[in-house]
């Protein structure tokens, strides 16, 4: 049912670039929520702390007992298909582009019916399982999607619409020499990336892992320094009109604290971990976002590979960890400069990563080149904007968003 | 002494007399030294606009610069290295600046080091370098050319996995420079040391022994091999950095035609 993505033909240069339209962005407060639950790739609504009700859409107030007190639960996703219809006219310009456009109502298993989008491959009485995805509004919007849908589920134009999907797409990866970045590589051609290019610093620096990467087909390594403005712009001007996903990987990371640390490494890190993005933003961002709605390989997201102790120091690396509370802040301010333009902004925090020899002394778990790998390329297929990746990210994010003084005081060793 | 001064200037007017440019382009993609890891690194050279015509500066365009001391062609003070740091005026600031202009050699290790990356300055070869062109004078700069400045890419450090090879001197060729008391020591490789200098003893002889004795080093020259055995004029000024322990400088030599 669902029509696979073959790669598109060369562009043809006299047509214009189609511009990004949005669907509607406004929201309640409370419907704000179900933006927060799509970004981390959660299902879940509005639960009522004194009588347990499950409700949609969400409101300021329980809709059985008038309670206040409304708290956000993962709830199961699993319901059916009670009615559809297919929209042909809308004032709104992004559906208008995309008619016709089919919606429906799910009865779900836990209560409450749902007016969402159709998968393709969905319709009338069929078990669902519903999704919370982010839109190119950056809003939260509801799909019934198949149990088991196929091979080329992911292809579906509104689901593809919700996503950053690497297949056909070409992508940047800032920093070659990371640890990471042949398991990305490989993981990103095997998802149907059309092409990776890698940006390499100081080439004049030999690394024998460069050898890994040469001959590998739809392979690029291009001069790339994300602490050169110069550098950045070079390639912008170059290759920055045909990517589709950056996804930043250069980190620099030095043992120590803030008292005994040397300022020149913290400004290193500064300038790396912080600036570097900025920089690449400064590139590529602007080019990117008006490339939203480029066909099959349009522009779709830019990705930051963000150390976890950006939400919560470790004293031992105070200074990598106040660059990575700057970058993380820098890809906050980024997605809400993204919000106009349909791209996503996604995080993906790690934990300390195994082979990294500045982590070296640490005790496991660490997070493999693999496993980030993965996480990357599910959090894009997904469409997320927040991924954690490793036992050490996840039980971080997890204490921080459940308390995050508490998390503090575990992390200077009060607790035990 | 006017006489002279109009001399120098009427032979470079009318070209009995040239300048050439022993320095490289400051520029981002130019190596500078590797250190392991966990020391503090040399700052790569980075340009950021400060404005460019635009609503940062109207009618103006300038940058700001981000260097180490010893990014690019640069001086070495006394006070780079351990053993010089307690030589009086061994601060860029300080140095007495006729020292800055003077005469220099040139000692042609081009051949061997062709055939050798860990190519050695001897004693042997200064020897014989006299006995064709005299005896290095007191207070000339001495530059070994290795033509090592025409490499570019990763064969400019060489750096393998025991470390960089490049050509340099021995310790006893530094002390035979020190008993002809020059002035100091350049080279066209990242340092005056052979990029195997740590090894001998001392280590790093050409910083150790040369600053020791107060004696300045140039590196990351390059156009020696327009420069004449002897009878050149070096003139090799550091930027006045205080406390600086050496600067990126414009270093030209003066050379008849």
């Amino acid at each position: 049912m669902t029509t696979p993505l073959t790669l598109p033909p060369k562009k043809d240069p006299q047509k214009r670039t189609t511009v990004p339209v949005l669907p509607p962005v406004a929201r309640s407060r409370a419907a704000l929520g179900l933006g927060v639950m799509a970004a981390q790739g959660r299902f879940g609504l509005q639960a009522c702390s004194e009588c347990a009700a499950i409700q949609y859409p969400p409101r300021d107030a329980c809709v059985k007992c008038i309670s206040e007190d409304l708290v956000w639960r993962d709830v199961d996703p699993a319901g059916t298909v009670m009615a559809e219809t297919t929209i042909r006219v809308s004032p709104e310009p992004y559906f208008r582009e995309r008619m016709p456009w089919r919606m429906g109502a799910v009865q779900l298993a836990v209560g409450p019916t749902l007016n969402c989008h159709l998968h393709g491959e969905v319709g009338r009485g069929d078990a669902v399982r519903m999704a919370l995805k982010l839109d190119k509004a950056g809003q939260g919007v509801l799909i019934a999607l198949p149990l088991k849908g196929s091979e080329v589920m992911q292809d579906d134009p509104v689901l593809r619409a919700m996503s950053c999907d690497p297949k056909h797409r070409r992508i940047l990866i800032s920093d070659a020499r990371a640890p990471m970045a042949l398991a990305l590589t490989r993981a990103l051609l095997s998802a149907g990336a059309a092409h990776v290019f890698l940006g390499e610093a100081e080439a004049w620096l030999a690394w024998p892992e460069r050898a890994e990467f040469e001959g590998m087909e739809n392979v690029s390594i291009l001069p790339l320094d994300v602490t050169d403005v110069s550098s950045v712009a070079k390639l912008a001007a170059e290759i920055g009109g045909k990517i589709d996903i950056l996804i930043n990987t250069a980190s620099y990371v030095r043992m120590g604290g803030i008292m005994d640390n040397d300022t020149s490494f913290a400004s290193n890190s500064f300038e790396v971990n912080a600036l570097g993005l900025m920089r690449l933003a400064q590139g590529f961002g602007r080019t990117m976002s008006g490339r939203v709605q480029d066909g099959i390989n349009s522009a779709a997201a830019f990705v930051n590979i963000l150390s976890v102790r950006a939400l919560s120091p470790d004293a031992n690396y105070g200074a990598f960890g106040a660059s990575q509370a700057a970058a993380r802040s820098i890809s906050q301010s980024l997605r809400a400069e993204f919000q106009g333009s349909g791209m996503r902004m996604m995080n993906v925090y790690i934990g300390p990563v195994e082979g990294d020899a500045w982590f070296q002394p640490l005790p496991p778990p660490k997070v493999t080149p693999n496993t980030i790998a993965r996480s990357v390329v599910s959090g894009l297929v997904d469409g997320l904007e927040e991924v954690t990746c490793g036992d050490i990210a996840r039980d971080v994010y997890a204490r921080w968003q459940a308390d995050a003084l508490l998390l503090e005081r575990e992390m200077t060793g009060g607790g035990s | 002494m006017s006489d002279v001064i109009a001399n120098v200037a009427e032979a470079l007017a009318e070209g009995s007399a040239r300048i050439v440019d022993l320095t490289h382009t400051l520029d981002p993609d130019f190596p500078v030294i590797i250190l392991p890891p966990e020391f503090g690194q040399c700052a790569r050279f980075r340009m950021e606009e400060v404005s460019a015509y635009d609503h940062r500066g109207p009618a103006w365009k300038w940058h700001k610069l981000t260097l180490n001391e010893h990014t690019g062609t640069h001086f070495d003070a006394p006070s780079h290295w351990v053993s010089g740091k307690d030589v009086p005026n061994g601060d860029v600031d300080e140095i007495d600046p006729s020292v800055f202009v003077g005469p220099v050699v040139v000692i042609d290790c081009s051949a061997g080091a062709a055939e050798n990356d860990d190519f050695e300055l001897t004693p042997d070869v200064i020897l014989a370098w006299e006995a064709e062109h005299g005896e290095i004078p007191a207070d000339a700069w001495v530059l070994m050319r290795t033509d090592w400045s025409k490499r570019s890419g990763a064969q400019y450090l060489n750096m393998a996995e025991d470390g960089p090879h490049s050509p340099g001197p021995t310790p006893d060729t530094i002390r035979l420079f020190l008993e002809r008391d020059i002035r100091g020591f350049g080279t066209e490789t990242v340092g005056t040391d052979a990029g195997q200098g740590s090894h001998y003893v001392p280590p790093y002889p050409a910083h150790y022994l040369l600053h020791g004795a107060g004696k300045f080093g140039l590196q990351c020259l390059c156009n020696l091999d327009q420069l004449p055995a002897t009878g050149a004029l070096l003139i090799a000024p550091p930027l006045k950095i205080k406390g600086g322990t050496g600067s990126p400088t414009r270093v030209l030599a003066m050379v008849s035609t």
